[in-house]
């Protein structure tokens, strides 16, 4: 077997807020255009491995390579897409003013944007379907817009690496699907992806690796195999329910739909 | 008299000439960080550090030094306060504001109370003398304003992001914390500006009303830029008018002038709904 090398790399990550540690010696290697369903109980510290991914957050130990390089090394490679509360709807944006941001990194911060920025941006929008939305100011989209927004703006990045928060959760049908595709147009560019899910279902169908994590890394590795019925209950405890058929429910409440915009 | 010379008449004073540029300029300036203020949610630190510069015009004004000066050292030297107790997150930084505004705005008061002239000195600190403006500070008012709307030109996509996307901010690796401080300073700096016309006591409001309304009445962050501009300057020139023909606080009705355009806009809005 020939050697493939690692683009991401987590040697024994701790991340913690003040005392309260949230994730604990956390160890995993992605290679070269993966795509990694990342699944765990709430609170299980899905967003703050993200976080600590892009450098958001800082390590209490552990380290991050990237290429074999540490983190922030390299300044366009990880594009973030962050759960759709985290920021302001309201403010006074179009679209395609989004999606541009995607593009600030690629010639300096006072250049305004170039031919080649303006068509990334509109291949992006083409991509998620909402070309047409381009004008609209981002305070009239629904939340499965806004959704596509933020995936319009980080292919506009460009990145070596995607990460998805939740994209799953909240939207309608037609935005999953969009996702959906989206990630299988990434695998064939090469484009590594990690999501987090609150779909087991969705991990085990189309995903062929599968993290599961609660504080700590439960397992790793295709998807059959982490998504064990020892596996499962290491990680959801008590709000695992295994039926007699072998099928196994996961009882807990998804974090609240906010999607209640009325365009 | 007819009714062009209800314009004109005023402007053969040159106090009036003088205050309506100086009144124009920090309407337009105090519109345009307004827009950050506002979209930040910065309107409690920018009334305070509106505040907090008192001692610093006090020491000026007892020491016969140029106030505006004064002005800057203080709101500089508060600025660093707030960051220095909310840094460690010893308390927090709406706390460390509160506590550092009311204790300067004290220590002013306090100085200016040992002048005999008290109330008419602290009343043009707190409302402004727009009247009063020399030919010097007109020039201090336009050179400061120069940099601050040129550095919020050159910066306006970098701030764009951090306000709209801190997140992204940090993926795209921009520099987020000497950003804020850089739009701190220009907030700073653009509250000491409106001393001279509005003073520390209603600086708050021309940073932050013309911005809200323009707010409502835009969709893009450049135009609500200019439209929050445009409605500064408006309530600029308007309020100093009032204020010369009904003999009120210049201060007061360029403010009141900026609130009845918010009024006005806000009841269109909801009327149209």
């Amino acid at each position: 077997m020939t050697h493939i090398p690692h683009r991401l790399e987590v040697e024994n990550i701790s991340v913690a807020y003040g005392d309260n540690v949230i994730l604990r010696d956390i160890s995993f290697q992605v290679p070269h255009g993966a795509q990694i369903a990342v699944v765990g109980p709430n609170g299980a510290g899905k967003s703050t491995l993200f976080k600590a991914l892009v450098g958001l957050l800082p390590l209490k130990n552990g380290r991050i390579l990237i290429h074999g390089m540490p983190l922030g090394d390299h300044k366009d490679c990880v594009a973030y897409i962050p759960q759709r509360e985290e920021v302001d709807w309201r403010f006074p944006v179009t679209v395609t003013d989004v999606v541009t941001m995607g593009r600030f990194n690629t010639r300096g911060w006072f250049a305004r944007p170039n031919r080649d920025d303006h068509e990334a941006v509109a291949r992006s929008l083409d991509e998620m379907g909402i070309a047409n939305l381009a004008k609209v100011s981002i305070s009239d989209l629904s939340g499965g817009q806004q959704q596509r927004v933020f995936l319009a703006r980080a292919i506009a990045q460009e990145p070596h690496i995607l990460l998805m928060d939740e994209p799953f959760t909240g939207v309608d049908a037609t935005t999953q699907q969009v996702t959906l595709n989206l990630l299988d147009h990434l695998r064939q560019r090469q484009v590594t992806a990690i999501i987090s899910t609150h779909d087991l279902n969705l991990a085990a169908t189309r995903f062929e690796t599968v993290m599961l994590i609660n504080k700590r890394l439960v397992a790793f590795g295709p998807a059959k195999e982490v998504l064990s019925q020892e596996n499962l209950q290491k990680a959801f405890g008590s709000s695992l329910l295994v039926m007699e058929n072998g099928a196994m429910l996961v009882d807990e409440c998804c974090p609240p739909d906010e999607d209640h915009h009325h365009p | 008299m007819n009714f062009m010379n209800v314009f004109i008449t005023p402007l053969t004073y040159a106090f009036m000439q003088r205050g309506l540029l100086a009144g124009t300029m920090v309407g337009v300036l105090c519109a345009v960080m307004g827009t950050y203020v506002v979209l930040r949610g910065m309107a409690f630190l920018g009334d305070a550090l509106a505040h907090a510069i008192m001692p610093g015009v006090a020491i000026a004004y007892l020491l016969g030094g140029n106030l505006l000066l004064g002005a800057l050292v203080a709101a500089a030297v508060v600025a660093l306060g707030i960051g220095y107790f909310s840094k460690q997150g010893a308390v927090r930084e709406d706390t460390a504001i509160g506590i550092l505004f009311a204790a300067a705005l004290s220590l002013g008061v306090a100085m200016i109370s040992s002048i005999r002239s008290y109330a008419v000195d602290l009343s043009h600190i707190l409302f402004g003398n727009v009247l009063g403006v020399s030919p010097a500070d007109l020039w201090i008012t336009f050179g400061l304003g120069t940099v601050v709307l040129l550095t919020v030109v050159l910066l306006y996509r970098p701030f764009m992001v951090i306000s709209f996307d801190p997140v992204l901010a940090a993926t795209l690796r921009l520099p987020a914390e000497l950003l804020r401080n850089v739009m701190l300073l220009l907030l700073a700096l653009t509250v000491v500006i409106s001393l001279q016309t509005v003073g520390v006591g209603l600086a708050a409001a021309m940073l932050i009303t013309p911005a809200a309304t323009a707010y409502l009445l835009t969709r893009r962050l450049a135009p609500m830029m200019f439209v929050s501009a445009a409605i500064g300057a408006i309530s600029s020139l308007a309020g100093l008018y009032l204020s010369y023909y009904f003999n009120i606080v210049s201060g007061s009705a360029i403010v009141l002038t900026a609130t009845a355009i918010f009024l006005a806009v806000f009841l269109i809005k909801r009327g149209r709904r």
